[in-house]
């Protein structure tokens, strides 16, 4: 094989329609970023999946790890004072 | 598509070599018993990277060895309506191989090391691609069984434990469709033609029903290490419970096509409520798989050609883009 290195990964992000966020649905290789934009195209919208694209390098992105999982998002589940379904509203008040 | 690992050696299971890597492992099995997914980063037992690896690649090689058999047959379609609908089913399948290397590569392994071993022959595809494509009606048999075939596997794999695997399956079952349909239409078409076309749709089908069913991999009995995928959830399924789907899906689909498939044991069994089907010929799935198909060879050959014809235009694009970044930091 004549190749030494592969072209950079790029995480591919999708706005399925105007309104809505751009969701991650895949990675593709490329050597720059208008080919990585190209490459996206065609493999994650060929049905009309998409109105917008962003590639990221992978390699730019920062996520958190699993084994934190506990200590960042545990001390959220016992605070339910922070959903409206903890406060009791007479019916009387009408809707709130 | 879709290659059965059944076929290769199995992975070795390690013992767990402490009580922290056997108290992981209970909770991994845990977290796949309640149905949660595993994603990439996560802690994962060795043998089910590795069988996960070894699965991936081996479907996405299917899905772009595929191409080929199709391909051939591009400048010979015999409509432009025919031509494009071919166009675009052949890109799909390019697609399906992205779709499932970038999932696989989530697992650590680069595409590059997967494409070099299916180079060298080291990682298999499914054996239906070493069977060549000799009509126009093997156009509309291979999407009406092979990716009938394909679709009863792949949505049994929708429902896998590992989340980037299950998500390009979603999206493949999704198109697949369109491929099964297309197919199939086809076949009607011709089933409605002349005498010559209806003889050629028959013997199609009669060339490509075996290795449709050969595609599930072996018999539940003679496949032992299912038992450990199915008991991660990598496989959802048995390889004789898809086999027998997709037999009893297709069975009146041929009806309705007025062909006969080549089986004489095949009929509708009250008892069971299924249909009895006759033994498959393993000794010749098992020499396909070993190389010794009709079109392995050259399946493989036209993959390095392609790949090396293409080597300058990689290394260029490279090297454009190494000087363009060196220009910013100027």
């Amino acid at each position: 094989m004549t190749d030494t290195k592969e072209w950079p990964l790029w995480e591919v992000f999708i706005r399925s329609k105007a309104g809505l966020d751009h969701k991650h649905c895949g990675s593709v290789h490329a050597s720059d970023s208008e080919m990585a934009l190209e490459a996206a195209r065609d493999v994650y919208t060929r049905r009309s999946e998409g109105v917008s694209i962003w590639v990221v390098p992978s390699n730019a992105i920062t996520a958190s790890k699993p084994e934190d999982k506990e200590s960042l998002f545990e001390p959220a589940d016992d605070k339910i004072y922070r959903h409206p379904t903890f406060y009791d509203i007479p019916k009387g008040a009408g809707k709130m | 598509m879709y290659g059965d690992t059944s076929i290769q050696k199995p992975i070795k299971i390690a013992e767990p070599t402490s009580e922290e890597q056997a108290r992981l492992e209970e909770l991994f099995q845990q977290k796949i018993d309640d149905n949660i997914k595993i994603e990439p980063q996560e802690w994962m037992p060795d043998a089910y990277r590795k069988t996960l690896v070894r699965q991936m690649s081996q479907h996405a090689h299917s899905e772009v060895i595929g191409m080929q058999p199709e391909g051939n047959w591009l400048t010979r379609a015999p409509s432009l309506r025919r031509k494009v609908i071919l166009l675009a089913k052949i890109q799909d399948e390019g697609g399906h191989g992205l779709y499932i290397y970038a999932a696989a590569e989530t697992l650590g392994t680069s595409r590059a090391e997967m494409i070099e071993q299916l180079q060298s022959g080291k990682a298999k595809y499914s054996s239906i691609f070493n069977y060549p494509a000799l009509t126009w009606a093997d156009m509309g048999t291979i999407g009406w069984l092979v990716d009938g075939a394909a679709i009863t596997n792949q949505v049994a794999l929708s429902r896998g434990s590992y989340g980037p695997y299950s998500r390009a399956m979603i999206r493949i079952c999704k198109e697949e469709s369109f491929h099964q349909r297309q197919g199939y239409e086809l076949l009607l078409t011709l089933s409605k033609g002349t005498k010559e076309q209806k003889e050629m749709l028959q013997e199609s089908v009669n060339r490509f029903w075996w290795p449709s069913l050969m595609m599930f991999g072996p018999n539940d009995a003679d496949s032992p290490h299912s038992a450990q995928s199915l008991k991660w959830k990598i496989k959802k399924k048995s390889n004789d419970q898809l086999r027998q789907e997709f037999i009893d899906a297709t069975v009146p689909q041929a009806e309705f096509l007025g062909i006969t498939l080549p089986d004489p044991d095949l009929k509708w069994n009250e008892e069971r409520g299924h249909y009895d089907y006759g033994e498959i010929d393993w000794e010749e799935f098992g020499n396909v798989i070993k190389g010794n198909g009709p079109c392995n060879k050259q399946r493989i050959a036209a993959h390095v050609k392609a790949h090396e014809d293409g080597a300058w235009v990689r290394e260029a694009a490279a090297a454009y883009a190494e000087k363009q970044q060196n220009k910013d930091v100027a």
